[in-house]
């Protein structure tokens, strides 16, 4: 079982989940975050005084998923939050011990 | 006159707008979140305290009269003597009230140049204090029947002088004498939520119709200045000149300010107009009774350009004017005043009232500069009088029960230090889920089984 974990452009979020629940992700855990790399921040002007906005506005996705479909679910999280231009964001995988499903105790594969 | 009447008592009611709610939007968008409810409660407060006061003794010691100002020619009048509003009748409370409403704003303005930073308590008390001291002294100067305009006349429709070069000649001075936010001006933080500032400016705005349209006064009653046909003339020609000119004033400002702002930073902001706003609304309150129509574009344009570049001047001067109560109030009252001088014409109404102390209209309207030398001494008046005063107030207050909260709070935020409140909880994590507590000291009753209702 691997955690995926995506930060990708907030206006991408919607074609994102679209496109894994067509490849069959049942579901997901969405936050807002703010962070930056190569895009930086940026600079504002009130009344007359810039400031220097340092984080960027990003959206998070984290799935858990059998180890076989994980090669997937990246390729699509990359494909579909691509623009092109910088600030893009990043997805990566990390390797997951257990899962239990709260409500009846399942674990593992059989709680995703 | 029944018209009149009823003009004011709405006049009023539009003034008391202009503070709470507006001033406080206005002022408390602008400041961090963790500080915006100290903020608008220097309006609320302001409101409070100063209208009390107002009717226990300012109107006495600023008019001291049943009506108008009773003219008494001299520097102050007596606070005692109509105390409580004693002898006033009340066919006249609502020109007690207006005036009133004069009061709390000014004293709420000033509250922009120290936001962030200050004691509660420190507040009250110097709102007291600056009132008693500065305001209804100089209201009495000016508008009372005091010395100096007894003695000096000057142009002044509805409190350039007396709201807003004396709010902005105060906040510059209580800034200094209460010196810097922590960290200014690197870490303040921008504005918080520039949604509440527009909202502010905009019912400034139709307010502002109250504060100016408002402060007619009638030269056809009683008086030898018979340049209107009747009392009804005079009502509608003059109503209709102020309120032409606080409008065409105010939208000429927020592009100039605009304007500026695209030449200099290459975008024009939401901030700028809303400032610009302000800065024409400013500058048109002493001159709508003055100028002409087109006058009153120019004064507008003017105050917002100036106005757009006054504000980087603070950080040249390192000086903490937090909201820019000097590089707008006492730039767009100053401003305002000065430009009668050049753009006062006799075919306006206060012209036509024979109130021009030169007789001769401005510089470019065929008068001489004797016009702008009686404009420049009405400012001196007041720029004098207020800093002296404020400073005396501000610093007796620095020594005895002090103005600022602890760094600490002051970082932390004031409005829980001060208030013990915070103004957002948009995530609905802070008192609520989280926060593991729920409402610990009233008695709640049992929460009803949720079995169901979350998906």
């Amino acid at each position: 079982m691997k955690l995926v974990t995506a930060v990708v452009k907030p206006h991408k979020w919607d074609d994102v989940r679209e496109a894994l629940e067509t490849f069959g992700v049942t579901g997901m855990t969405v936050s807002e975050v703010s962070g930056y790399g190569r895009q930086k921040g940026h600079t504002e002007v009130y009344r007359g005084a810039e400031y220097d906005i340092a984080l960027v506005p990003k959206i998070r996705i984290e799935v858990v998923a059998d180890d076989g479909d994980v090669d997937d679910i990246v390729g699509i999280i990359a494909k579909t939050a691509q623009t092109g231009r910088i600030g893009d964001g990043k997805v990566w995988v990390t390797p997951v011990e257990t899962i239990v499903r709260v409500r009846t105790g399942d674990r593992d594969a059989a709680a995703l | 006159m029944d018209g009149y009447y009823a003009w004011m008592i709405v006049a009023t009611a539009l003034v008391l707008m202009m503070t709470t709610p507006a001033l406080a939007l206005f002022y408390g968008g602008m400041t961090r979140s963790k500080s915006v409810l100290n903020m608008m409660m220097m309006s609320y407060l302001a409101m409070g305290v100063v209208g009390l006061v107002f009717v226990l003794w300012g109107w006495s010691e600023g008019w001291g009269a049943d009506g108008v100002g009773n003219g008494n020619g001299d520097l102050i009048a007596s606070p005692f003597h109509m105390f409580g509003l004693h002898h006033v009748s009340p066919g006249n409370y609502i020109y007690v009230l207006f005036q009133l409403t004069f009061a709390v704003i000014t004293a709420a303005l000033i509250s922009g140049s120290i936001a962030d930073r200050v004691k509660v308590s420190a507040w009250v008390v110097f709102v007291v204090a600056w009132v008693t001291l500065v305001y209804f002294p100089i209201a009495h100067n000016v508008w009372g029947g005091g010395w100096f305009y007894t003695h000096f006349p000057n142009l002044d429709y509805a409190g350039g002088t007396v709201v807003h070069i004396n709010a902005g000649v105060a906040g510059g001075i209580l800034a200094l004498v209460i010196g810097r936010r922590v960290g200014w001006p690197k870490d303040v933080g921008r504005p918080h939520n520039l949604t509440l500032t527009m909202i502010g400016a905009g019912l400034l705005w139709t307010g502002w119709y109250g504060f100016n349209v408002g402060s007619i006064v009638f030269t056809t009653v009683g008086s030898s200045k018979q340049g209107w046909g009747s009392v009804t003339d005079q009502f509608m020609g003059e109503t209709g000149v102020t309120f032409m000119n606080t409008t065409v004033a105010t939208m000429a400002a927020m592009l100039g300010w605009l304007a500026v702002e695209r030449i200099v930073h290459g975008k024009a902001t939401s901030l700028g107009a809303a400032s610009g706003v302000v800065a024409g609304l400013v500058a048109i309150t002493p001159s709508c009774g003055s100028v002409s129509t087109v006058g009153a574009m120019a004064v507008g344009a003017i105050a917002g350009a100036v106005c757009a570049m006054a504000i980087g001047l603070k950080y040249k001067l390192g000086l903490d004017d937090s909201l820019d109560v000097v590089g707008v109030h006492l730039t767009g009252g100053i401003l305002g005043a000065l430009l009668i001088g050049f753009l006062g014409t006799t075919s306006s109404p206060q012209g036509i009232d024979g109130l021009f102390p030169s007789g001769g209209g401005g510089l470019l309207y065929g008068g001489n500069a004797n016009l702008l030398w009686h404009q420049f001494l009405g400012v001196i008046f007041t720029v004098v009088w207020c800093g002296v005063l404020t400073a005396v107030i501000g610093m007796a207050i620095k020594y005895t029960i002090g103005w600022r909260v602890s760094d600490d709070d002051e970082v932390d935020g004031i409005d829980f230090a001060e208030h013990g409140e915070s103004a957002y909880d948009l995530d609905g994590r802070s008192g609520g889920m989280l926060a593991g507590t729920g409402v610990v000291a009233a008695a709640h009753p049992k929460t009803e089984s949720r079995e169901g209702a979350m998906a």
